[in-house]
């Protein structure tokens, strides 16, 4: 059982690396990197390459811990006992389980996802040290202690808008995605337009890093924009000569709009276009 | 096993732990990495660093540490362990080269003989930088012309493009002790939360709820509380203008990022040192000034203050009345740095100079005795301890 990528996902050597440590060893991996560079796909492509059922629990600013184990609605026992239901007697009748009860409850070994773990309070990663470490947890309200019938491979995601404390990082795999070089970039592309002309996709590649090499941009393009971009291409049906004479120094590439997301950004840009073409 | 590589890593300052280093020998144990160096370099990393400002440093300490390890392996040679040769059965041969090697007596056979060999060439060729073999006639190594040689040279050839990896240095910019960006910054500033519940109440309040129903002998009483928000408050101060215009983007980038992060944040503009007048905007800042006293009197001393500024300047510009370069001031800067400390009790002051050049400028040393040491270097890693200085 080894991960190699998938026919969808182009994964490099320390990536296929990071992610069999953490499946062979059972401990969960934490991945970084820009925005729009494949984190939360990496979870689905696993899980469906290792041919392994798929979990995935989205992390917002106001997510707690408990929540991926489960919550105990007291509203609607309180509504039921007013009405006189008689399964309001049965606390376990108002536990609703989280992704990580599921996933622990699951017959084969799961693949979860915890996606965005740093959107989520500075004490989020530590509140789930135990669960990850001895991938169990007790419920008060019942008093059962529910254990993983098999260690799910956990993979986590991370925008580093916070530190997450050591002790968390020290139980995980870590791996930060670095931005593909321009061979790896072609392979992605591959991957997702396999017809794509040849030459409209080499030229769109060179206004693509060209791009990202301006000074002073917010956002740069990344990979998922750079895809959006092509799709766009593809369908307005664009000749690779047109962008050939894209020179990102003078003009901004036809359907900008894909790869630059920020108004300063294409303020800027059309300031520079400016400059450059009075120059010439 | 790997014990020196890991005070290496230690001493070159990295945080590894006990826990890191035996997770990375349980997965050398199951084999999560095939015999290449270029294997072991991710793995170490996936499982030793977990920073990837960090990645640099490991790409050093690893270059530096397994430096020169395709020369040295002819010393390293016979030291192969047994379960690499055994590792070497699993080769695919064809039923031809099979029989070829039958004709040497045996994968065994070879395996005994690649062991003598390699210890007589180590012999002869003490200090020398081949390969056993490479490119020869003989049984061992790569490129051969004998079809059943042991191809070690694959490995090396791995091994060269693995070298690579860690002498290209491509996590160089993500070294947190160089360079700032506004994501880092804002990772850093984040040390600054301090939550409150403060506004509209647009949230169940669970617990709330649960008790005032209770109480109310069972029928639901809905309790709301607002939500939470970052409450911290800052006051920042910017040094404009002459020296400080070398390092205008630094200052741009801190204060985009301050400017995000805080919701109450208030800056003001000085030039050279803090004197009776501040200023908000550069334009008008002849026209519109701010009396200093005024800034005092307005925010409460629940703010906690930044100065950004490179404290450089002639020692009298603090120290004296009249001593500032632009106009007559009453009062010497220090009195009003002053000021401002027995208001704000949190305050630091982050200079975007070199620290290890602070020494040589007496202003810089002055300034941060009246900060009583609170001066920090503008780089992520100062801004860090900054913050925690604040959140003390």
């Amino acid at each position: 059982m080894r991960f190699e990528g998938s026919k969808n996902y182009v994964a490099t050597d320390d990536l296929k690396m990071a992610v069999n440590a953490a499946a062979t060893l059972e401990r969960p991996l934490l991945v970084k990197g820009e925005p729009g560079t494949g984190k939360t796909r990496l979870a689905e492509e696993v899980a469906q390459a290792l041919g392994k059922p798929f979990f995935e629990w989205h992390i917002k600013s106001t997510s707690k811990a408990q929540q991926g184990l489960y919550e105990y609605d007291a509203v609607s026992r309180l509504r039921d006992s007013q009405l006189g239901e008689e399964k309001v007697h049965d606390i376990a009748n108002y536990i609703v389980k989280g992704p990580l009860w599921e996933c622990f409850n699951c017959d084969e070994q799961p693949v979860l996802l915890i996606d965005e773990i740093d959107k989520a309070d500075i004490e989020f990663p530590n509140d789930l040290l135990r669960e990850l470490d001895r991938m169990e947890f007790y419920v008060y309200e019942t008093h059962e202690t529910i254990q993983a019938r098999h260690r799910p491979i956990i993979i986590i995601t991370s925008n580093n808008e916070k530190e997450l404390p050591d002790a968390f990082l020290r139980r995980c795999f870590f791996h930060y995605i670095s931005f593909p070089d321009k061979d790896t970039m072609k392979d992605i592309v591959d991957v997702h337009f396999p017809d794509i002309k040849k030459n409209l996709l080499s030229e769109a590649l060179n206004v693509f890093f060209d791009l990202r090499e301006l000074p002073g941009l917010k956002k740069k393009p990344s990979t998922s924009e750079l895809l959006d971009w092509l799709k766009l291409l593809l369908a307005e049906d664009i000749p690779p000569d047109a962008l050939k004479e894209t020179d990102v120094k003078k003009s901004l590439p036809p359907l900008y709009g894909a790869l630059l997301k920020n108004e300063q950004d294409v303020h800027m840009f059309e300031r520079l276009a400016f400059l450059a073409r009075r120059e010439a | 096993m790997l014990i020196p590589f890991f005070y290496e890593l230690k001493d070159a300052g990295l945080k590894v732990s006990i826990t890191e280093f035996l997770t990375l020998l349980e997965a050398l144990d199951k084999r999560v990495a095939s015999l290449s160096i270029d294997d072991f370099y991710y793995l170490s990393r996936t499982s030793l660093v977990k920073d990837e400002s960090k990645y640099d440093l490991f790409d050093r300490v690893f270059g530096h540490y397994f430096k020169g390890i395709e020369d040295s392996f002819e010393q390293m040679g016979f030291e192969i362990p047994a379960d690499w040769l055994e590792k070497m059965k699993e080769l695919n041969l064809t039923r031809e080269e099979l029989d070829k090697l039958q004709a040497m007596g045996g994968l065994d056979e070879l395996m005994e003989q690649f062991r003598k060999r390699m210890e007589e060439q180590k012999e002869r060729h003490e200090g020398g930088n081949k390969w056993i073999g490479t490119g020869g006639t003989s049984p061992f190594g790569a490129y051969g012309a004998n079809p059943m040689g042991i191809r070690i040279g694959q490995d090396g050839g791995r091994m060269r493009s693995a070298v690579k990896v860690w002498d290209k240095r491509e996590y160089k910019n993500l070294d947190d002790s160089r360079e700032l960006g506004t994501r880092n910054i804002k990772v850093a500033l984040r040390r600054l939360r301090r939550f409150a519940r403060e506004g509209a109440a647009d949230i169940l309040d669970l617990d709330d709820t649960i008790q005032s129903t209770a109480r109310n002998a069972g029928y639901l009483d809905i309790k709301m509380i607002p939500e939470r928000h970052n409450a911290v408050k800052v006051l920042l101060f910017f040094d404009i203008g002459g020296s400080m215009d070398p390092h205008i983007k630094v200052c741009e980038e801190l204060f985009s990022a301050a400017r995000t992060e805080f919701k109450h944040m208030e800056y003001f503009y000085f030039h050279n040192f803090l004197y009776e007048y501040v200023w908000k905007d550069n334009h008008r800042r002849h026209s519109e000034k701010l009396k200093t006293f005024d800034v005092l009197h307005k925010y409460g001393s629940d703010y906690k203050v930044i100065f950004v500024g490179d404290a450089t300047m002639s020692p009298y510009e603090i120290t004296y009345p009249g001593g500032s370069v632009e106009h007559w001031n009453e009062e010497a800067g220090a009195v009003w740095l002053k000021r401002v400390l027995d208001v704000y009790e949190k305050a630091i002051w982050l200079n975007p100079e070199q620290e290890r050049h602070w020494e040589y400028t007496p202003s810089i040393e002055i300034t941060r005795e009246l900060m009583g040491d609170r001066m920090f270097p503008l780089t992520i890693e100062g801004l860090d301890r900054g913050m925690r200085k604040l959140t003390r």
